[in-house]
């Protein structure tokens, strides 16, 4: 074999395991539970092979279902605007500090080291009957009773918020970053206000990064099942919980297989969106 | 500069977003030290006690060895591959260059759960049922994206001309390897293996579907421990936790600083 012939392949070998392993641990398990999904569990336990649309059906026309699912995309939603708006302001001082950006980054930095269920459950100890909040508001007297303010809608949201917000201002800053400073100066000499150069310099341009961070924290929040579990109430269930009790607790493993396909092909639809617009480099930018 | 009255706002608000990220967790910290029976305000003193009752808690312990064990297979596994891969997509040209890189970080973009459930019904039909085994091909699988988009980034900053002049020398190919590049490359391995350690000993999603009964990693073990209620202990542990994952890898930062400044890089 040749010395060029040789140099070609060199690269395939280096990335065969890798390859190999996604394959087959990720590629392969998907198109299996697609054909799984098609199968019945029978009341007995035992599966069906075959191709039936029950599990289909089911998952797609229960009320049930279509509520939590819609409920999951709003909680989604809230959650990405809250960081977006929130975390841009922070994004763009870090991104335009001179002295403390380093510093500013490494902090950043950390949440992404504490762990995900401490962080979840750190606000137990802040909103909790005997947590931080109620016995401030009992020991200033503004209060008789301690207030029943965690386990709903807003505390799984602010669950979230809390565990995604560094992932929406690191993207942005990324942005921001990048930007030509010049751009500005030249916005503001032709005579634009500090306004008018954000609003048609700055705030377009770091868009990709925006939108980055919004994918993240979108699809991040909707596959989410513990947030819930810990911070919310018993109604307050998102789409992956569903997945959880079809699998683990139900073992209606075909059923489970088609509620998790949906929940790939909701969020996939997103990711080809974004990656149709402004392509997957912009989001390891964020990552990297 | 005078940046006016706007900069001072968001400067601000900058200061109230940290706040809001950080309160919580030293929150737990500060508990942790709490001297009272009850994991709660008002604080009665300082104390260690729930840390000593941590060291004596089999359950805890055994939760602690086996995240130990699964992060640092994980790491060693998802590092090799990950590398491995990186050096191809950052030394070669090779045709298929974007989808290759897709196809490599597919991992992150499929939902966790998806993942876990996917892996779960398809080896289960392998005969392979939860096992450690599982777990361990799971947290390979999604940390390996990670690692490689860490990797990458470092490998990017080193120079190919070392390796070259040490080949023109006369040293082979593998020589080369172990005695230019691998330590040329260690700092990304060590950023790469770190990251996939502290993203294994964080996964609670996934670990749920895949792990056996009666097999808990420390974040499964605060999970189940919160069903009953917050207690001191959790607290101590989370602040145990937050020592070790925020620790490692400021530790891993600086010994990667000293190595590149070491080799004149």
């Amino acid at each position: 074999m040749g010395v060029e012939a040789r140099e070609a392949r060199q690269p395939w070998i280096l990335l065969s395991p890798a390859l190999v392993a996604i394959t087959l641990l990720l590629f392969v398990p998907l198109g299996f539970i697609l054909v799984y999904s098609f199968w019945l569990r029978t009341a007995t336990g035992a599966d069906v092979a075959g191709f039936h649309l029950d599990n289909w059906a089911e998952a797609l026309t229960d009320r049930f279902y279509r509520d939590i699912l819609l409920n999951t995309l709003k909680i989604a939603a809230i959650t990405t605007v809250v960081c977006a708006v929130a975390g841009y302001p922070a994004a763009y001082f870090i991104a335009r500090s001179n002295r403390n950006k380093g510093f500013l980054l490494l902090l950043l930095m950390l949440p992404f080291w504490v762990s995900y269920i401490i962080r979840t459950m750190s606000w137990i100890n802040i909103l909790g009957v005997s947590g931080a909040l109620n016995s401030l508001l009992l020991w200033m007297g503004l209060i008789d009773e301690p207030l029943a303010m965690l386990y709903n809608e807003a505390t799984v949201i602010l669950g979230l918020v809390h565990f995604l917000m560094p992932f929406m201002i690191l993207n942005v800053f990324v942005s921001v970053d990048g930007i030509d400073q010049n751009l500005e100066s030249a916005a503001n000499s032709l005579g634009a206000t500090r306004v008018q150069t954000f609003i048609s310099v700055t705030l377009p341009l770091s868009l990709p990064g925006l939108a980055a961070g919004g994918l993240l924290c979108f699809v991040l929040a909707a596959g989410t099942y513990i947030t819930p579990l810990v911070l919310g109430g018993p109604r307050d269930a998102m789409f992956a919980n569903l997945v959880f009790e079809a699998i683990i607790t139900q073992l209606n493993w075909p059923l489970g297989s088609a509620l998790s396909l949906m929940l790939l092909a909701v969020l996939g639809a997103l990711v080809l969106v974004y990656n149709h617009f402004l392509g997957m480099a912009q989001l390891m930018k964020g990552m990297g | 500069m005078n940046r006016g009255m706007g900069w001072s706002l968001i400067r601000f608000w900058t200061f109230l977003v940290y706040i809001f990220m950080f309160l919580p967790v030293a929150v737990v910290v500060l508990l942790s030290f709490n001297a009272s029976e009850f994991g709660a305000f008002p604080m009665s003193g300082l104390s260690f006690r729930w840390f000593v009752e941590l060291a004596r808690n089999e359950a805890i312990l055994r939760a602690f060895q086996t995240s130990m064990i699964l992060g640092a297979l994980t790491a060693l596994i998802s590092t090799t591959i990950g590398v491995l891969a990186s050096l191809a997509l950052i030394r070669y040209k090779v045709p298929g260059q974007n989808l290759i890189s897709t196809i490599l970080i597919a991992p992150i973009l499929v939902p966790e759960v998806v993942l876990a459930v996917a892996l779960l019904l398809f080896l289960n039909a392998l005969s392979i049922n939860k096992s450690f085994a599982l777990l361990l091909a799971g947290h390979v699988i999604f940390t390996l994206p990670f690692v490689i988009l860490v990797v990458q980034a470092r490998l990017v900053s080193i120079r190919r001309d070392v390796e070259e002049a040490a080949m023109s020398l006369g040293a082979s190919p593998i020589q080369t390897f172990f005695s230019i590049t691998l330590p040329l490359l260690l700092p990304a391995v060590l950023a790469g293996g770190l990251f996939a350690f502290t993203i294994s000993f964080d996964d609670i999603t996934g670990t749920l579907f895949w792990k056996p009964g009666g097999v808990e990693t420390v974040p499964t073990q605060i999970f189940a421990m919160l069903r009953n209620s917050i207690s001191p202990e959790i607290n101590a542990l989370g602040t145990v936790m937050i020592a070790l994952t925020v620790g490692l890898p400021l530790l891993g930062l600086a010994i990667a600083r000293r190595m590149s400044a070491n080799s004149g890089g």
